[in-house]
């Protein structure tokens, strides 16, 4: 056999055992998991309103789980962005409160690009320091975790920040904070035209990998899913009885990761971030601008800790500075659940969404079985620790 | 020399007190190969890092096709046409070879995004040149052969349009049995008309491979000599030198 058919081969049973059957696996265990939640909470766990705030829940970190991917790919760490979702958090509802913050009160869009933009600034800080100034990632975002909470708290003097405008809080999801029901019946119907535009193009470019049928499964379960998100948000009803729809945080992290998705993976950025976890030196040879993608990666991860910031304030309808405390380690946790390798050069927006989905699962489970918050921690804490060594091994590489 | 794509003139750099390439003057016709020999430390590694734009010269001067070029960065040595393959291929391992082809130098489409049908189009028939019947050029590059990821890398340099090929131990990461191709390979890129500048330690393999081997000892270039009237144990005194 020539050396070319022998890795060829070996390519193939590596495909099979590569992403696909990892996402597979996490996806089924997520399921046992939430089977499991439902009996013991006696079916409360897997009912429609539950779902819709399990999601509405995850959406915060879910959002900032998507930029820490490119972080983490990058062979870099962020600490600081539970601390950014605080401090930006505080100013988005200082500026719109009375007595908040000098100029305000302003409204309520103003404030809402001023903090992304101020989060987004800030990102670009940490990236500067890690990149030009070449400090660890490690120490330059530990700096801003202290730096930043110390600057919520400085905002308001620990004053929590309230009422925020009543059309902002919506954005969190809310009372009032869903799309109805035609209009979410729209969006599904608009997601599976785009999902079929997709498939059938990629199936137009290489009709060679299987007749059509190879394609209509996968998307049939696509669409299954979209079609069923659609009518679980639906049988929700709003507080004037008619269905509820989607949530808007839902909406939000469904666009932020989409767009992510197709930044790391269809752009030069995107390829230039993996391609510096791969090897630094590497894409430094091929003319790569190691430290402009490297400062990019942070001020995206910064921007996105800011549009959490946006959701978090919404859906508290306050500014708590508070807000974000550990954030950033549950962001982590779920891009490593997800397959991010904390060695860089691997890693995907699909797999943090699931991560995130499956970290926000069994806080929320346990929360519905009255399991206390420091018990709830230790559980989660081990969790992590079992699911990422599994996988290690698993993989036969370092996580 | 009329002909000569690659001139080194007096081409020297120093770290600290230590002159690791001393005034070294060399030149490469279209379509040679010049192979470089040396021990462990006289200067080789640091002469290719100084032409493949990774370190910046002291004094000298280089010159590609007559013009003199500054080589500040890889990405300037590469306008200027030289292409290295490093000794450890500086590929991308988590990158399939399309990527790697075109890493930092991607083709986009109009709205920006990356266009992989060309690029795979044009990746393919670069090997297809090549080596016939390479074709997983959708496997992450750490999955291949010593052999297989040598190509990606050398189907990289080419398709920057390279006028001169550095390669740096281009045999030390294959198995005996790939060595042939390389050989083979070699012959037909100098067909093409590439200069090629051959670092190796291989002594048997760079009087194989080249017209002309050149000699440097301590930083210094000491001996040039073409590789007809020439055996190895000759070329083994040269490297070692005499007595000095």
């Amino acid at each position: 056999m020539s050396p070319e058919a022998l890795s060829a081969s070996d390519a193939t049973r590596a495909r099979v055992s590569a992403p696909g059957a990892r996402t597979g696996a996490m996806l089924i265990a997520l399921g046992v998991l939430w089977l499991a939640l439902d009996v013991a909470t006696g079916g409360l766990f897997l009912s429609p309103r539950n779902l819709v705030n399990l999601a509405v829940q995850a959406s915060a970190v879910g959002v900032m789980a998507t930029g820490m991917v490119l972080v983490i790919v990058a062979r870099q760490i962020d600490l600081s962005i539970g601390s950014v979702l605080g401090f930006t958090g505080m100013v988005i509802a200082g500026l719109q409160v009375e007595d908040g913050l000098p100029g305000g009160p302003l409204p309520w869009p103003i404030a809402l690009c001023a903090g992304i933009a101020l989060a987004c600034a800030i990102g670009a800080w940490h990236g500067a320091w890690v990149a030009y100034a070449r400090l660890p990632a490690f120490v330059a975002t530990l700096a801003g975790l202290l730096v930043f909470r110390g600057a919520a708290w400085l905002v308001s003097d620990g004053r929590t920040l309230a009422p925020l405008d009543a059309t902002y809080t919506r954005i969190g999801g809310g009372l009032h904070g869903t799309i109805g029901a035609t209009a979410t019946w729209w969006l599904a119907a608009a997601i599976s035209a785009g999902i079929a535009a997709s498939r059938l193009s990629g199936w137009r470019r290489a009709p060679s990998s299987g007749g059509l049928a190879r394609i209509a499964l996968p998307a049939a379960s696509l669409f299954g899913t979209v079609i069923a998100i659609a009518a679980i948000a639906n049988s929700v009803p709003a507080p004037d009885g008619s269905p509820a729809g989607l949530p808007l945080p839902v909406l939000v992290l469904g666009a932020v990761a989409l767009a992510v998705h197709g930044l790391a993976t269809r752009t030069r950025f995107g390829r230039h971030v993996f391609a510096i976890g791969g090897n630094p030196r590497a894409a430094e040879l091929a003319g790569i601008d190691v430290r402009g993608v490297t400062l990019r990666a942070f001020t995206l991860l910064g921007a996105l800790a800011g549009v959490a910031a946006v959701l978090t304030t919404a859906r508290l309808g306050a500014g708590t500075n508070s807000m974000g405390t550990l954030a950033e380690l549950a962001v982590i946790a779920a891009a490593v659940l997800g397959g991010t390798s904390l060695a860089g050069g691997a890693g995907s927006v699909g797999g943090a969404l699931l991560g995130a989905l499956w970290m926000q699962s069994l806080e929320n489970g346990m929360v519905l079985l009255d399991v206390t918050s420091a018990l709830r921690q230790v559980a989660i804490g081990l969790v992590l620790l079992i699911a990422v060594a599994a996988d290690a091994r698993w993989r036969g590489a370092a996580p | 020399m009329s002909g000569a794509v690659l001139e080194l003139v007096g081409l020297t750099k120093r770290f600290g007190g230590v002159t690791a390439v001393d005034g070294v003057s060399l030149t490469v016709p279209a379509g040679e190969v010049v192979a470089l020999v040396g021990h462990n430390g006289a200067g080789k590694t640091t002469l290719v890092e100084l032409l493949s734009g990774a370190l910046r010269r002291d004094a000298g001067e280089i010159r590609v096709n007559g013009d003199s070029v500054a080589l500040r960065s890889p990405r300037e040595a590469q306008q200027a046409g030289i292409a290295t393959l490093h000794q450890h291929l500086a590929l991308a391992d988590n990158l399939d070879a399309v990527a790697n082809v075109f890493l930092g130098h991607e083709r986009c489409t109009r709205i920006g995004l990356l266009d992989e049908d060309a690029m795979e189009r044009e990746v393919l028939e670069l090997l297809a040149r090549l080596s016939p019947g390479f074709g997983a050029v959708r496997e992450p590059v750490s999955r291949l052969s010593g052999g297989q990821r040598q190509l990606v890398a050398i189907a990289r340099a080419l398709r920057l349009d390279a006028k001169v090929l550095l390669m740096d131990e281009p045999t030390a990461a294959l198995g005996p049995g790939e060595r042939g191709r390389v050989t083979e390979l070699v012959r037909r890129l100098t067909g093409d008309g590439l200069a090629i500048l051959l670092v190796s330690h291989d002594l048997e393999s760079a009087l194989a491979l080249a017209q002309r081997v050149a000699v440097m000892r301590r930083g210094r270039l000491v001996a040039t000599r073409t590789s007809e009237n020439l055996d190895a144990a000759a070329l083994a005194a040269l490297v070692v030198g005499g007595t000095d």
